[in-house]
């Protein structure tokens, strides 16, 4: 099946059905959501949540959980911030590269406490996610960035597309580079191949020579890397930056999309395509609960509420293919 | 340290070779560097008071070490309590259903959400990291729609339960609460054929369900306790703070966590004792009020807790490995990772 070109596989088919039937439902019950607004906002409100996706995709296939996303993404979009705020001579593309090195760092750190410290994915995350967090609030002394202190050309990303003002601003081409990177990358790497193969039997793989630890610390740093994009596009989105507010909880969101994206709990199995449609799921559903003028309060339920029918569902159709 | 461990099991009686042992002796060095800087540390009026802060967390660790050793986790445990807590105070308010039965009614409402992440855990089979998760997002929401970004106040006399002290003694309640269901959760998890069934699923639980232990029943029972500490915990909180609110106790499950397995808990399940989690809640609770008097930040003190959790888990790596040594070599040191 791996080596079939299929855009969509089974498994998608459902989350594809959730969305047409969601799309379908709130257009009915209120046709703005047909809107070229509308859809904008749900354009600019999945890029953030794709890279970081992506990152911990990978992470889900080798069997781990990375919940410091959110926290890392926080440090490196507040760095990025204050590099900006103090030190202007940067450059926007400065600032990009400073935040996406310093997630690939602080992703680094989980991956040596994971891989080489043989400390568990869920305790060492947990862990950073804490530590990371409160970095935040340190670096920042607990003084947000305002938009007036980032140059306007970081906030044109969500504004100006390649094709001028159209509909497809910059943040989501660079959401877009990401995904397509990383399906190539697991598809036609061996590295790639790697990460599935770990995921679906660790002895296996082990004994059939796979540098066991160097994936699974490598998965980390791409983790910490989408993270620290996300954290640089979030300025742009946002302009406001508050130790806060930046990122937290975003741990929550990555791993509904991922697992809504038919990414095995279990690992070993998954795909890109499914993974992006699992973000659009996600955008369309928060963007619809706002649309339809449900309040934000509802919105941690629907998450939770996605994952645990998402999580069932698969096992209940994994049940049915063994027994078929 | 090295040096200590280094000369091996015939010198080393066994009990000072256990991670509790290491976990006392942190909580004496770091109580005595407290005490050393700040007077207040030997006045223990002042350590009784500063104790009732962590006992929400304590309770909820108990229950806790039941889940880690049966090689589960539970993420939701701060989530049921910020439920349990804004429902009951909305029952109250609201509705005007009296408090003192609803007070009884909560731990029933814990045991219904821990039930839930039970049931889905032990008969789908699905890891109770991912379900936790989700409850943990479900739960948390649930009461935000509840009471939204209000506070909700109770009356006078169900507040300040931690001013209340045992007649005769300067105890306050929620600390001897915590003690003795200590003691009875020690007794639960150490001398009863139920503890004995919760280490045995934590070790193998193929090789348990084999042995006749009725893993689903054993699964469900640990998270519905992990339901009922957490609602009592809620109860302690809402009367301390005298405020329901949705964001009570957020990220709390961290320093729950981090107890149980600086406590010498194995995350992977199977090893883990009560006195170890209580050992180390008493030395979080002398590090955070070490770094709150010395005028740390409660945001940065997250830092600290992370850290915390981690040196616990490489530690007790560090420990799993010279035991290992000594069992093959019957001598060693320990290498470090």
């Amino acid at each position: 099946m791996n080596n079939r070109w299929r855009l969509v596989e089974v498994r998608e088919l459902p989350t594809l059905a959730l969305w047409v039937l969601i799309c379908a439902v709130t257009a009915l019950v209120q046709p703005k959501f047909l809107t070229a607004g509308v859809f904008r906002s749900i354009l600019l409100w999945i890029p953030l949540l794709v890279v970081v996706a992506m990152g911990e995709m990978m992470v889900m296939l080798t069997r781990g959980v990375d919940v410091s996303v959110g926290s890392m993404m926080g440090l490196a979009g507040m760095a990025v911030g204050i590099a900006l705020r103090d030190h202007p001579g940067i450059g926007v593309y400065g600032a990009m590269v400073l935040g996406i090195a310093l997630g690939a760092t602080l992703g680094a750190v989980n991956g040596l406490l994971i891989a080489y410290g043989n400390v568990p994915a869920i305790v060492a995350t947990l862990g950073t996610l804490g530590a990371y967090r409160g970095l935040v609030h340190i670096v920042s002394r607990g003084v947000q960035v305002d938009e007036y202190n980032l140059p306007r050309e970081l906030g044109r990303w969500s504004i100006d597309g390649p094709f001028g003002q159209t509909l497809v601003p910059w943040v989501v081409v660079f959401a877009i580079l990401a995904a397509a990177g990383t399906l190539l990358f697991l598809r036609f790497t061996r590295v790639g191949r790697d990460i599935y193969a770990i995921g679906g039997n660790p002895e296996a793989a082990w004994l059939r020579g796979i540098p066991v630890r160097r994936v699974t610390f490598l998965v980390y740093v791409l983790s910490g890397l989408g993270s620290g994009l996300a954290g640089v596009l979030y300025a742009s989105r946002f302009g406001t930056i508050n130790p806060a507010a930046i990122g937290s909880g975003f741990e929550l969101i990555a791993i509904s999309a991922v697992v809504v994206g038919g990414v095995s709990v279990f690992g070993g199995s998954g795909t890109v395509a499914g993974v992006v449609l699992g973000c659009l799921l996600l955008g369309t559903i928060s963007t619809a609960l706002t649309v339809l003028n449900i309040a934000d309060a509802w919105q941690g339920t629907t998450y939770g509420l996605v994952i645990l029918v998402a999580v069932i569902f698969d096992h209940w159709m994994g049940t049915r293919f063994r027994k078929a | 340290m090295n040096e200590v461990l280094a000369t091996g099991r015939r010198t080393v009686p066994r009990w000072m070779a256990t991670p509790e042992s290491i976990t006392a002796a942190l909580l004496v060095v770091a109580f005595g560097v407290s005490a050393a800087f700040v007077p207040r540390f030997l006045d223990a009026a002042y350590l009784l008071d500063r104790s009732s802060l962590y006992m929400e967390v304590g309770l909820m660790a108990l229950a806790m070490t039941f889940v880690i050793v049966a090689g589960h986790i539970d993420l939701s445990c701060a989530s049921i309590l910020a439920l349990v807590g804004t429902s009951i105070a909305t029952l109250h308010v609201k509705l005007g259903v009296p408090l003192l039965p609803l007070v009884f009614l909560a731990p029933l409402l814990g045991a219904l959400l821990g039930g839930i992440n039970g049931v889905i855990v032990a008969q789908l089979g699905l890891p109770s990291l991912v379900v936790t998760l989700a409850t943990m997002a479900l739960y948390r929401g649930l009461a935000q729609v509840l009471l939204g970004d209000h506070s909700v106040s109770l009356p006078a006399w169900f507040t300040g339960i931690e001013r209340v002290a045992i007649a005769g003694t300067l105890l306050p309640v929620p600390l001897v609460l915590f003690l003795g269901l200590a003691v009875a959760l020690g007794l639960v998890l150490h001398k009863t054929v139920f503890g004995t069934w919760v280490f045995a699923m934590g070790t193998n639980a193929e090789a348990a369900r084999y042995s006749g232990v009725p893993v689903a029943q054993v699964t469900i029972s640990v998270f519905v306790m992990s339901g009922v500490f957490s609602a009592m915990a809620a109860m302690i909180m809402i009367s301390r703070l005298g405020v329901a609110r949705y964001d009570h106790a957020l990220g709390l499950e961290l320093d729950v966590i981090t107890a149980v397995v600086l406590g010498g808990a194995s995350i992977f399940g199977g090893r883990g004792t009560v006195t170890g989690s209580v050992l180390a809640l008493f030395l979080i609770a002398v590090l955070q009020t070490g770094m709150g008097v010395a005028n740390v930040k409660a945001e940065y003190q997250a830092t600290a807790s992370g850290a915390l959790l981690i040196v616990a888990v490489l530690m007790g790596n560090c420990f799993a490995r010279f035991r290992k040594w000594t069992a093959s070599k019957g001598e060693g040191s320990c290498s470090g990772s």
